[in-house]
């Protein structure tokens, strides 16, 4: 007990050039549960993938048990005692919980027959011994996705691994599956097991870490003991860093300016009771961690997706919107956070690309005038600054700045007067960024409103006149530019259900 | 990935345990109880409105229009619940009876050489697409297009256009046929075709190969994380499939003696129907021999009973392409139900 069994030291991990980790590092000891925190993408994941062996590492060690262990995939880690339990269930859902369980480690008769007898009574056994009440003959996919969780950590821990990652395990547990979860891993920790825990959830590290290690931005930050050290502390850690772009001092919103949308009380899915106001000329931004719920709320109001109940008012008037149709008929534009799967038709031009949502603006009778489509295309793409040989350039040729400036002119086209931007500037160089913030600004000026959903904190508090944060499909904080921080977001940003602001 | 929270899902939080009914409708799987009924109430209605119907004649009639079809059904099925597909079946059949024909008739070699040969060819086929599906990652269906047009021109090229007979029951080397007919009428391949199916149902879900099989089908992702070559199984999925639309050539040239170059077209959809509606699902991950057989045996039940009750051919192809569609759109809700 308390040696250390694993090192991480140095590690580095570029993917296409773009470096997603840079100096990342771990210290593991037995018996210990060790919290890995960080924002989204600070490189937890890619980390925890490198470990075990689903990704090759570029640079730096390894260390297991005090010797250098390289894994070339996830087979050679398992067999080496290194498991992971990852977020997005990996099963087979047409397979019964037993064979999930044993998938690969079959137990044989007569060397080619399959006993599920005995994986079954295998099965059974694991079951008892970690308290779950699963039949191990039932289908994986008629199981509630909280007990499928419970199947991959049983499987988890039945191939008698030495180290344990848990990648965000109780998102999708009940209170009483957590509680189980936690009696399972303090028992582990009492066998000696070394458990990686990740979780953006406080309150649980409270409960069940012994030390916290934060990453930023894909390097190592820093490590501190659970009980001695502050939430506020560790938020701290995970977005203290020199912020080069100086945040918005003020908000360039009047205040006397009309509320051009209304959200009142919207449900969808596992967005909650969601409300609030975005006013003339303003650029609301929308915070909270990945999975909290913004790209739901865009979508509901966007009527991509169904909404439950709830209103909307645009312009004090209430509104029916079901579909994008009576979106945009609104006036409302939505771009999404993934431009190549839901904003573009990547094989198709320029041109055709920015009058997707306006093909009717300019026609012939029943045919398209494209002459006419060619010249509104290429105003905006001067207007826009966007760098294209030329309008009947296919899309896909163009790099993520310009294609992500072909999706706002499509809207612009359509003339919306409420935008949703979805992660605006995500996959895009620092040059070409700033040209879409200015843009934004410029938008805003000519009396546009924004709502723009971000997940990196220096877009929010740059480009932002009022933040809203959400957490777990609930609102929980409003902020405006002037009380803005980025650790009174991230304090929003992790608030749970039962807990108070 | 999202996850609804809130969601009030149907199995009950308690205990998983149920009934034993459930638990037997379970195991042998829904769809496959309501082909096996659907098959006895189509075979019960003909015999109800045809007396000519109600022969041991046509029942061979219906066991003789199920060989060929039935073999090249069970070998797919494998393809299928990897989630793929395999349309060179047909043209791979005729192909292969081409090949073992011709180098019976023109070369003299000894008819057991033959067959054995042609179901290496059958083989052959097989990992070609196993290859260009598993290893270069060409999608299913284009890949196989591909290997039916080929097989389908070799037919030609290596019979130079001309068609194959092969020895018939009193011929020295008819030996072969006792394998589906015997020497007293009795259809000895039923009892192959059952044989073999159940055989395969074995390796389907009591083997490793089986298992795998249907894991990747069902995610291959998840499969291979878990150390799985998924690669390799996948690829012995389209082995199998090209090594039973072999043996499937040898039931045909047993049962219709001829063997035409050119043919073989539209074999392949007619085993691939058998498939569906015995409940294997394209979607991958599920699937059944024994249901596969009953859907094989109702296609076939279909074809020989329509002209008792004074119902042409088309039909019966007519009648076919509905049931198809009803059970594919049931399959399909099934799986949306699922997720």
């Amino acid at each position: 007990m308390d040696q250390v069994i694993l090192q991480m030291k140095g590690i580095c991990k570029a993917f296409a050039g773009v470096p997603a980790l840079c100096n990342a590092s771990l210290e593991l000891k037995s018996g210990e549960v060790h919290a890995l925190l960080g924002e989204n993408g600070a490189g937890k994941s890619t980390l925890m993938k490198i470990l075990t062996g689903i990704y090759h590492r570029d640079g730096g060690t390894i260390l297991f048990d005090g010797q250098e262990v390289v894994f070339d995939n996830p087979r050679q880690a398992q067999e080496a005692g290194i498991v992971i339990v990852h977020q997005e269930l990996n099963m087979m859902h047409h397979l019964t919980v037993a064979q999930n369980l044993f998938i690969g480690r079959e137990v044989m008769k007569y060397g080619i027959f399959t006993d599920d007898g005995a994986i079954n009574r295998r099965a059974r056994e694991l079951f008892q011994l970690l308290n779950i009440d699963i039949d191990p003959t039932e289908i994986m996919g008629h199981l509630t996705v909280g007990r499928q969780q419970m199947v991959e950590i049983a499987k988890a821990i039945s191939t008698r691994a030495r180290v344990i990652v848990f990648d965000e395990p109780t998102a999708a547990l009940t209170d009483a599956e957590t509680t189980e979860l936690f009696k399972i891993i303090r028992d582990l920790k009492s066998k000696g097991m070394g458990i990686v825990y990740i979780s953006h959830r406080m309150d649980e590290l409270a409960q069940i870490t012994d030390r916290v290690t934060v990453m930023r931005d894909g390097e190592y930050v820093g490590t501190l003991v659970t009980a001695e050290s502050s939430k506020a502390e560790i938020i701290k850690m995970m977005v203290g860093r020199t912020v080069f772009e100086a945040p918005k001092e003020k908000s360039n919103v009047p205040p006397q300016a009309p509320v051009v949308l209304s959200v009142r009380n919207l449900c969808a899915g596992f967005v909650r009771d969601v409300s609030f106001d975005l006013h003339k000329g303003e650029i609301l931004g929308f915070a909270g961690l990945m999975g909290a719920g913004r790209t739901e709320v865009a979508r509901a109001l966007f009527g991509a997706d169904p909404q439950e109940s709830g209103e909307i008012l645009i312009q004090g008037e209430k509104v029916q919107i079901r579909t994008p149709q009576d979106a945009v008929q609104h006036g409302i534009g939505y771009l999404s956070e993934d431009r190549k799967r839901y904003g573009l038709v990547v094989e198709k031009t320029v041109q055709e690309n920015s009058l997707l949502a306006a093909m009717e603006k300019h026609l012939r009778g029943i045919f398209i005038d494209t002459p006419r489509n060619r010249d509104e295309a290429k105003q905006y793409v001067d207007r826009l600054r966007i760098k294209t040989p030329s309008v009947e350039q296919r899309v896909v040729t163009l790099s993520g700045g310009n294609q992500q400036k072909v999706v706002i002119a499509k809207w612009l086209i359509r003339d919306c007067d409420i935008l949703i931007f979805d992660e605006p500037t995500r996959g895009i160089d620092v040059g070409a960024k700033s040209e879409i913030y200015a843009l934004m600004n410029e938008l805003v000026a000519k009396g546009k409103s924004i709502i723009m959903i971000s997940s990196e904190l220096p877009e929010i508090l740059r480009m932002s006149d009022r933040v809203i944060i959400m957490s777990e499909g609930r609102r929980t904080g409003e902020l405006s530019i002037e009380e803005a921080s980025q650790e009174k977001i991230m304090h929003y940003a992790t608030l749970r259900e039962n807990e108070t602001a | 990935m999202e996850k609804n929270l809130e969601c009030a899902s149907t199995p009950a939080e308690g205990s998983t345990r149920k009934s034993g009914c459930k638990k037997l409708i379970q195991s042998i799987g829904m769809q496959k109880i309501i082909v096996f009924m659907a098959l006895i109430a189509i075979y019960v209605f003909f015999s109800v409105f045809s007396e000519a119907f109600r022969s041991t004649d046509t029942l061979v009639s219906i066991f003789d229009a199920s060989y060929y079809i039935g073999f090249m059904a069970i070998g797919v099925t494998f393809v299928i619940i990897t989630g793929g597909i395999d349309l060179s079946i047909g043209t791979v059949t005729i192909c292969t009876a081409l090949i073992g024909g011709m180098l019976h008739n023109t070369y003299g070699l000894p008819i057991g050489l033959c067959l054995g040969i042609s179901i290496l060819c059958g083989l052959f086929f097989g990992l070609c697409n196993g290859v260009m599906v598993s290893i270069l990652k060409l999608p299913s269906f284009i890949a196989t297009l591909g290997t039916m047009m080929v097989t389908r021109g070799l037919g030609s090229i290596i019979t130079k256009t001309q068609s194959i007979t092969y020895p018939l029951a009193m011929d020295a080397d008819g030996w072969y046929r006792s394998f589906f007919r015997s020497p007293d009428n009795f259809p000895t391949g039923i009892v192959l075709l059952l044989a073999l199916a159940v055989v395969m149902a074995i390796v389907l879900n009591k083997t490793r190969p089986g298992r795998y099989i249907l894991s990747l089908g069902s995610n291959s992702e998840a499969t291979r994380l878990s150390g799985v070559n998924v690669v390799k199984w996948e690829m012995l999925a389209y082995i199998i499939s090209g090594g039973f639309a072999a043996l499937a050539g040898i039931a045909y040239a047993a049962t219709y003696s001829t063997v035409m170059p050119g043919t073989g077209n539209g074999f392949e959809l007619d085993a691939i129907a058998g498939v569906v509606i015995g409940g294997t699902s394209l979607a991958g991950g599920v699937g059944s021999v024994v249901g596969t057989l009953l859907g094989v045996f109702i296609m076939s039940t279909l074809k020989v009973g329509l002209p008792f009750i004074d119902l042409q051919p088309h039909y019966q192809l007519f009648i076919t392409g509905l049931v198809l569609i009803t059970a594919v759109y049931a399959d399909v809700r099934n799986s949306r139900r699922k997720n």
